[in-house]
């Protein structure tokens, strides 16, 4: 039962020419305004009660697909869907209350939090102002959150800047929990976490995940947690789909040379010393992103088609798929 | 699930974090000094009537024959005078009391109208960005063009003189500080990602601008704060020894200094030179206590 | 003889909130061309141990006992001149963040000539000919043109691989990396682990990978060394120490991370947090989180050795002998 759907969803950032640029292309200087395709044409449906893992390097939009998927920014182009109703209409009508459905987890604890707010005010506010709960019956509510992301309830009159990052995140958590959301956007929620700390924020999510019924879109580079919380894993690149897959099989079998190269890079704790191998060239800038497919400068197996093409995100498999000419050869 | 212990690296409430900024504050001892002459000011204009020897205003306490009495004299009626008096026999150090009173009353109620005015302003540029935003910056930027004696001059000009045309004119030359001020830090908060979460909880635009944005916006307003009520002392006595400010009857410093200035060459030094001196101390101590707040204040912000 | 040989190392920080023992008592000794993997989470005092080597320690730090040698030379107490003469010559450091060696201001070859020239004399020319080749070994493609760049105009993964070239002009004996991979991507990190491996087996040079990623250190290092609170708790070669770690702390970082095959399962969690610095326990910093801990954790245990080079220090190490704990 589908959740959350994309339809052709891109959003461009467009820093238009000032007065000077504009002058100077009266004179045929030929100038542009920069625009910054960070998502391309994405279409992607969600389950609800899954964990989708979406992966990429930086400048590959996942974090704008997120903020989008969320209902934090419009996108350019394209519709999202919740519960078949589109989140733009949500947002004008008087269901704005649909959108507390849809919560995102931010990256970092520190930042997310608001420094001059005591933890009680910013895990409740939400639930009193859209009439969750009453004042009355606030104070239970927050101890009960609070104790279900594993936080003491002593400690909900203190402010975020006493609490260390493993628990600052408990407490982004807990907010978003405090507005009963279904659908939670997680972006990079343990990126900034030590080791330790990412284990018992991670077992966190999945517990809750069992306990709540919640559906994930997990967005991160780590493959090692992407691959352990996620059922079906999506990567992107420069804006755009790669590959889609159940996470099993993706990690088992990649199909698109992105996701080899990707698998092939990552540093693994089975592996002993080794040569590292890696796959060539930068990251190209998103100001300037390669013609056809993308990724064909990095490519070890580009050839003619791929400078001009934008290969299409075809289903190579049930459930499976990838945008790469080399799947139509064959 | 286990419960997390909570060690945090600086775990210590919020009046004890006040407390370590204060302490921080007290390293620099002219700073203290500053603070307590401040302090000292303060208790002196709020106790006037029961401080002041003499209520200058009162005409019945004045003895004309006491007119232009060397300080450490003594009067008619055998009463010390401790600065003197002036041409109509009041003595100076009530004066300067009460006039350091009105002139402290008036500059800060200038100061905090203007603080709420200009950040309300300020606030507004920022969240709604746009053209909300430019066209309210290019007001300020006019405003702030303009020195301020001159459109204080203007304004008294129209209204007319007193007390309280004196408190609009200085109003309307220091709002145009803390709406700028603000809205530069409030624009760096707001690209926060807790104004993000707050708004992805679908919360009010009011409540995001003042229950989120605003007390983070809000600390660099706090060093201008002290450091412009010093200006509005500095510009109300301007005004007033131009004779465009408070009446005659309730002197403001500034206007004890006019009233002096006629006897300075004759000798009679004292009239203008003690409440000159007082002017300048309050004004030195104010800005000595916003510069180290600045200090103290300024690595926090950055955190 | 060992490049580097440290021992009993403590620097501490005397702030107004108090004494901080950033490192309090660490050991480790590294020979030429060996690859130490220095690991631990915040606060374990990694980055500070490489800091003290290299005497970049301000106040209200620094180091209060324990000695640093380096080819034998003692670098503890030793005057400025002798420190400065031995960074970027002897020893070099590559950090996180590659603007701490960059100046955003100048051009990349006058800061690579300047780094030249402050300890050799050569010639301009001949200053700026090392310079091209040392960027085009780190895989900088066009390195004349590059030379002429600002640093801004360089990504993240280039910024870095020119710091990297900078630490290397002078083939040094030992290299310091202080997590020069966590802010980069995945792939432009294996590129740079590609290249510094590649350099450092080439040169010779002995190299300390300061990380909290245990899956590198997996890949790159000989031997690891595990910090904790300060101190380390454990080290040993590489292969020894993930098959068979003997600290609980260990045994718990190893577990807490997501390995191939077990999605779903909750993954192991070492409870509560590292302790504040500040306030350490007077025993094992380790043992209120620890499983095993008991009263005779109440006193700090030694460096135990437990034989083919492995250490560590606890008073109940899961011994391989015994039935797997």
């Amino acid at each position: 039962m589908s959740i959350i759907a994309l339809a052709g969803v891109s959003k461009r950032f467009v820093k238009p020419l000032d007065l000077a640029a504009r002058a100077a292309n009266l004179f045929g200087a030929g100038l542009h305004d920069v625009v910054i395709n960070a998502v391309d044409g994405v279409s992607l449906s969600l389950d609800e009660g899954e964990v989708v893992g979406l992966v990429g390097e930086s400048g590959c939009g996942k974090s704008t697909l997120g903020r989008i998927i969320a209902g934090l920014i419009p996108p350019s182009e394209g519709t999202v869907t919740f519960r078949g109703r589109p989140l733009a209409e949500l947002a004008a009508g008087p269901g704005r209350d649909a959108l507390l459905k849809i919560q995102m987890i931010f990256q970092d604890p520190m930042a997310s939090l608001n420094p001059r707010m005591r933890v009680q005010d910013i895990v409740g506010e939400a639930p009193v102002v859209h009439g969750i709960v009453t004042r009355a019956e606030l104070a239970r509510y927050v101890d009960a959150l609070l104790a279900r992301v594993g936080l003491d309830a002593d400690y909900k009159r203190r402010y975020p800047h006493q609490f260390s990052g493993g628990q600052r995140a408990r407490i982004g958590i807990a907010r978003a929990l405090a507005v009963k959301p279904d659908f939670l956007v997680c972006d990079e929620s343990v990126a900034s976490l030590d080791v330790s700390i990412k284990a018992q924020v991670l077992n966190l999510f999945m517990q809750l995940r069992a306990d709540l019924g919640l559906t994930y879109l997990f967005i991160s580079h780590d493959l090692g947690v992407v691959e352990h919380i996620s059922d079906r894993t999506v990567i992107m690149y420069l804006g755009r789909l790669v590959e889609i897959a159940p996470t099993d099989e993706l990690f088992r079998a990649p199909n698109h040379p992105y996701t080899q190269a990707l698998l092939a890079n990552v540093p693994r704790l089975e592996a002993r010393k080794h040569r590292f191998e890696a796959v060539k060239g930068e990251i190209p800038s998103p100001l300037d992103p390669p013609p056809g497919c993308h990724f064909h400068p990095r490519c070890p197996f580009a050839f003619d088609r791929c400078r001009n093409e934008r290969p299409a995100l075809k289903e190579i498999a049930p459930d499976r798929w990838s945008a790469c000419h080399l799947n139509d050869a064959a | 699930m286990t419960l997390v212990d909570i060690r945090g690296s600086d775990l210590e409430p919020w009046h004890a974090r006040a407390g370590r900024t204060f302490s921080e504050f007290a390293e620099s001892r002219v700073a203290m000094a500053a603070l307590g002459l401040i302090v000292l000011l303060l208790v002196l204009a709020v106790l006037a009537p029961w401080v002041a020897p003499q209520n200058p205003y009162d005409l019945s306490q004045l003895s004309i024959m006491d007119n232009k009495l060397p300080p450490l004299s003594r009067g008619f009626s055998g009463q010390l005078y401790l600065l003197g008096t002036d041409d109509q026999g009041r003595d100076m150090l009530s004066a300067i009391i009460f006039g350091l009173r009105l002139s402290l009353t008036v500059a800060i109620v200038a100061t905090a109208t203007a603080l709420v005015l200009g950040a309300c302003v300020g606030l507004l540029a920022a969240y709604a960005g746009g053209r909300v935003d430019a066209v309210l910056m290019r007001i300020v930027d006019i405003q702030l063009s303009f020195p301020a004696i001159l459109i204080a001059l203007i304004l008294v000009a129209i209204l007319g003189k007193g007390v309280d045309k004196v408190v609009i004119a200085l109003i309307s030359v220091q709002w145009a500080y803390y709406a700028r001020t603000i809205r530069g830090s409030a624009l760096v908060e707001r690209r926060r990602e807790y104004i993000e979460a707050a708004r992805g909880l679908a919360l009010p635009h009011w409540r995001v601008a003042f229950r989120h944005l605003l007390p983070n916006a809000f600390p660099p307003l706090i060093v201008v704060a002290t450091v412009q009520v010093a200006h509005a002392i500095a510009l109300e006595a301007t005004l007033s020894f131009l004779g465009l400010g408070v009446p005659i009857t309730e002197p403001s410093l500034g206007l004890l200094i006019a009233n002096g200035y006629a006897y300075m060459m004759s000798g009679s030094y004292w009239i203008a030179f003690y409440p000159g001196i007082a002017l300048l101390v309050a004004i030195a101590a104010i800005n000595l206590v916003g510069d180290r707040l600045g200090e103290v204040l300024n690595p926090r912000l950055a955190r | 003889m060992m490049v580097l040989a440290v021992e009993n190392l403590k620097t501490h920080f005397f702030t107004r909130g108090g004494v901080i023992k950033a490192v309090d008592g660490v050991s480790l000794r590294i020979a030429r061309g060996e690859v130490l993997g220095l690991v631990g989470e915040s606060g374990s005092g990694k980055t500070v141990t490489g800091w003290s080597i290299l005497g970049l320690l301000d106040p209200p730090g620094r180091i209060v006992d324990g000695s640093i040698r380096l080819n034998g030379e003692e670098l503890v107490g030793a005057p400025q001149e002798r420190l400065r003469a031995h960074r970027g010559r002897d020893v070099a450091m590559i950090f996180q963040d590659p603007m701490m060696t960059l100046n955003p201001v100048l051009r990349i070859d006058t800061q690579m000539i300047e780094a030249i020239t402050a300890h050799e004399k050569v010639s301009q020319r001949a200053a700026r000919a090392r310079a091209a080749a040392a960027l085009a070994a780190v895989g900088i493609a066009s390195a004349q043109d590059r030379l002429r760049a600002y640093p801004h105009q360089f990504s993240g993964g280039m910024r870095q691989r020119v710091a990297i070239a900078i630490a290397l002009l002078h083939r040094p004996q030992l290299l310091i990396a202080d997590e020069p991979t966590t802010a980069l991507d995945v792939t432009i990190q294996a590129q740079i682990l590609a290249e510094v491996q590649a350099l450092c087996a080439e040169s010779g040079t002995a190299l300390i990978w300061i990380t909290h990623d245990l899956a590198v250190v997996a890949g790159l290092a000989d031997r690891i060394a595990v910090m904790y609170a300060g101190r380390i708790v454990e080290e040993g070669p590489v292969d020894a120490v993930f098959a068979q770690p003997l600290h609980p702390y260990t045994r718990g970082l190893i577990g807490s991370i997501p390995r191939h095959g077990q999605r779903g399962a909750p993954l192991v969690q070492i409870p509560g947090m590292p302790p504040s610095l500040a306030q350490l326990p007077p025993g094992c910093a380790f043992a209120p989180r620890c499983p095993r801990a008991d009263e005779a954790c109440a006193a700090m245990p030694a460096m135990a050795d437990h034989g083919q080079g492995r250490a560590a220090r606890c008073w109940h190490p899961h011994i391989p002998s015994e039935a797997a704990a």
